[in-house]
């Protein structure tokens, strides 16, 4: 407001005297100094005096004169910018809601590992120990669901058998995966208990010797219930299988795994170090935990940590969007012009119902420039008022759809200041030629007409 | 002693067709600071031509109109309009008020283009407007008001920017006796206080009344004693 002000200051509105001091100068009987007309003695100045406050006031009151056909002007354009707004924000829902549902299930999955060096002789070492307590710390951070840390456990020859016999005879078979993890493995990785129970953190800081077995393995050892809690023997140390586990989304692989604590494997077999931590996110905090996750599982030296982590945006939103957007975008574009051809007719139709008027303001000493200016003004605020109220009615729509979907609308800002910007500039170029035929139009004429 | 305000000088004003009509031959006027004159002559006389050419709404063919002291063939569209907004007030016969404005906004348009600062117009179109008595009437759309109250609002519009000279144009022509008898006294008044005065008609009565009386016949003027 104050930019306003200073800028009419600035454009200097001149005082010009009024009768009284016009009457003291013809008293003197000079005519020059009688002259009302300050600066214009040599030559008289433009009567620019006519301020960008002015002409938005006389705009407004033009407009508004007639309230339902501005309603009718406005309507092309509302529709226009309408469905133009109403249209990206769908799309932008849409395409969220489907990233949403996608991410639900894939990308709230974070796996940590150190990161690996090549030594000398060719092997790859982890250049860092994932530290035990690293669950902890990382459930801490906001976003997190659950952590837990994962280690495969060398058994050298040693094998996993549902009894203590050593049968020479029988065909030598391969172990299964033996999995060292911490409490939280069920719920970091999405699985649930089939029979018996998980075992919990006391299992682990104790070191018991209990075993938890994927259904497939169960299945295999000929293991179904544990109610009893048979025995298993790996590399021939006997753990009490607690429970039976399916449904691991995320690491499928231990169906056909045996899970004990991460204490027991350091008791029994000297496990060195976990492998990974498994963390469950919630959806779109991904970026944001992986970049604190590193400093809080190594604080020295974060850039030893590497963390696979689901994106911020998946691809799969953008493909979504511009499928939608091109028939609507379309639609709304056609829409536009048509709004754009209504106000310039209903403009042109001012002007010429509005003959009288230009007649009376160019008598009043407007310039041809003044009265034009005037009409694209005119049509320049009709085409900014249709746009916003568009705008305003495209993010009403894609709120009250979302809402009633429960899904969440989206709709970038940017667009929807956008939309109601470009009912201004369609009622710019509307208004131009209507304008242009206005400043034409003669005094003398337009008088005379009415 | 003092330069004339207006001096038409051997005017010609034709208007081009087939054939070319002159609406005003050879006219020479001239109207001083604080004069009264009427212009009388039956339609299509050149009336409304010689008073479109004295309010710069329109130019001579041939000779010369100095206002003001400016010759104004030398002057642009602009300068023209500059100076039609601070030295000239009109007054028509259709009175020419916004019907969707106030009475206080039609006065305030003469201003818009006259260059009065904003913080001095709405006190000068209160006063304006108290002086042709219709300070009472300022927030009502002129389609509400009569005749004689409409062509007040016209003529404070025309007064308000302080103009040296005022133009009326039939300014009776939609009035009654009586209320035609109030707006001539008004006229009366402002031409006493400096302001002059010319005042078209086709009404001998009117025409009376004015202190100079010039006739228009078929583009040449004649001074009336």
């Amino acid at each position: 407001m104050s930019a306003l002000r200073r800028f009419l200051r600035r454009r200097g509105v001149a005082a010009v005297p009024g009768p009284d001091a016009r009457a003291a100068d013809d008293s003197s009987g000079d005519a020059s100094a009688a002259d009302p007309f300050v600066g214009l003695s040599g030559s008289p100045e433009p009567a620019d005096r006519f301020s960008f406050q002015d002409l938005l006031l006389e705009a407004t009151s033009g407009i508004g004169a007639r309230p339902l056909r501005l309603v009718m002007t406005t309507l092309g354009t509302v529709l226009g910018i309408g469905s133009l707004v109403a249209t990206l924000g769908f799309a932008q829902t849409t395409a969220g809601q489907i990233a949403r549902q996608f991410d639900a299930v894939a990308a709230t999955q974070m796996v940590i590992t150190p990161a690996t060096a090549r030594t000398g002789g060719g092997d790859t070492v982890a250049t860092v120990r994932l530290p035990w307590d690293g669950p902890e710390r990382i459930e801490r951070l906001a976003g997190v669901g659950h952590a837990a840390l994962l280690a495969a456990v060398s058994l050298g020859d040693g094998t996993v058998t549902a009894v203590p016999v050593n049968d020479p005879s029988a065909p030598a078979a391969a172990a299964p995966p033996v999995v060292a993890a911490s409490a939280g493995l069920l719920d970091a990785v999405g699985g649930r208990v089939v029979t018996g129970r998980a075992f919990d953190a006391g299992h682990d800081a104790r070191g018991d010797r209990v075993a938890l077995l994927g259904a497939r393995l169960a299945e295999r050892l000929g293991v179904n219930r544990v109610d009893r809690q048979p025995s298993i023997f790996i590399a021939g140390l006997p753990y009490a299988v607690i429970g039976v586990i399916d449904d691991l989304q995320r690491r499928g692989d231990l169906r056909d795994a045996v899970v004990i604590p991460i204490g027991a494997a350091r008791a029994d077999f000297g496990l060195a170090a976990a492998t990974e931590l498994q963390v469950q996110v919630v959806v779109g905090a991904g970026e944001q935990v992986a970049r604190q996750a590193v400093v809080a599982l190594a604080p020295q030296s974060p850039e030893s940590i590497e963390v696979a982590a689901p994106s911020g945006r998946s691809e799969l939103s953008a493909t979504v969007q511009a499928d939608v957007n091109l028939v609507f975008v379309v639609l709304g574009l056609a829409a536009l012009l048509a709004g754009g051809a209504g106000i310039a007719n209903v403009t042109t139709l001012g002007v010429l119902e509005r003959t009288g008027e230009i007649g009376l303001r160019r008598a009043l000493g407007a310039t041809r420039r003044q009265v034009a200016a005037q009409f694209i003004a005119e049509s320049v605020l009709i085409g900014l008022l249709g746009g916003l109220i568009g705008a305003s009615l495209g993010v009403f729509a894609v709120v009250a759809v979302a809402a009633l979907q429960h899904w969440t609308p989206i709709i970038d800002s940017p667009v929807a200041l956008a939309a109601a910007a470009l009912g201004a500039v369609v009622g710019l170029v509307a208004g131009w030629f209507p304008a242009r035929r206005a400043a034409r139009i003669e005094p003398v004429s337009a008088l005379r007409g009415s | 002693m003092t330069a004339a305000l207006a001096e038409l000088l051997d005017v010609t004003r034709a208007f081009p067709g087939d054939p070319e009509v002159q609406a005003l031959k050879d006219v020479s006027l001239t109207i001083n600071d604080g004069d009264y004159l009427s212009i009388v002559g039956p339609s299509g006389s050149g009336k409304s031509t010689m008073l479109n050419i004295l309010g710069l709404l329109d130019r001579p063919s041939v000779g010369q109109y100095r206002l003001a002291g400016h010759v104004t063939a030398d002057l642009g569209d602009h300068q023209q309009a500059a100076l039609r907004a601070r030295a000239i007030g009109f007054i028509f016969q259709a009175f020419h008020l916004l019907p969707h404005r106030s009475v206080l906004d039609n006065v305030l348009l003469a201003m818009l283009y006259s260059g009065v600062p904003r913080q001095e117009r709405v006190p000068r179109a209160l006063a304006a407007l108290e002086r042709v008595g219709l300070g009472h009437r300022l927030h009502f759309l002129p389609t509400t008001l009569s005749g004689g109250e409409r062509q007040r609002v016209a003529i404070a519009r025309a007064v308000v920017s302080g103009p040296r000279l005022l133009l009326a144009d039939e300014p009776t022509g939609n009035l009654d006796q009586a209320t035609s008898g109030e707006v001539m006294a008004l006229f009366e008044e402002l031409n006493r206080g400096g302001l002059a005065l010319v005042v078209i008609t086709h009404d001998d009565a009117i025409a009376r009344r004015a202190a100079r009386r010039v006739r228009i016949l078929d583009g040449r003027l004649s001074e009336q004693a």
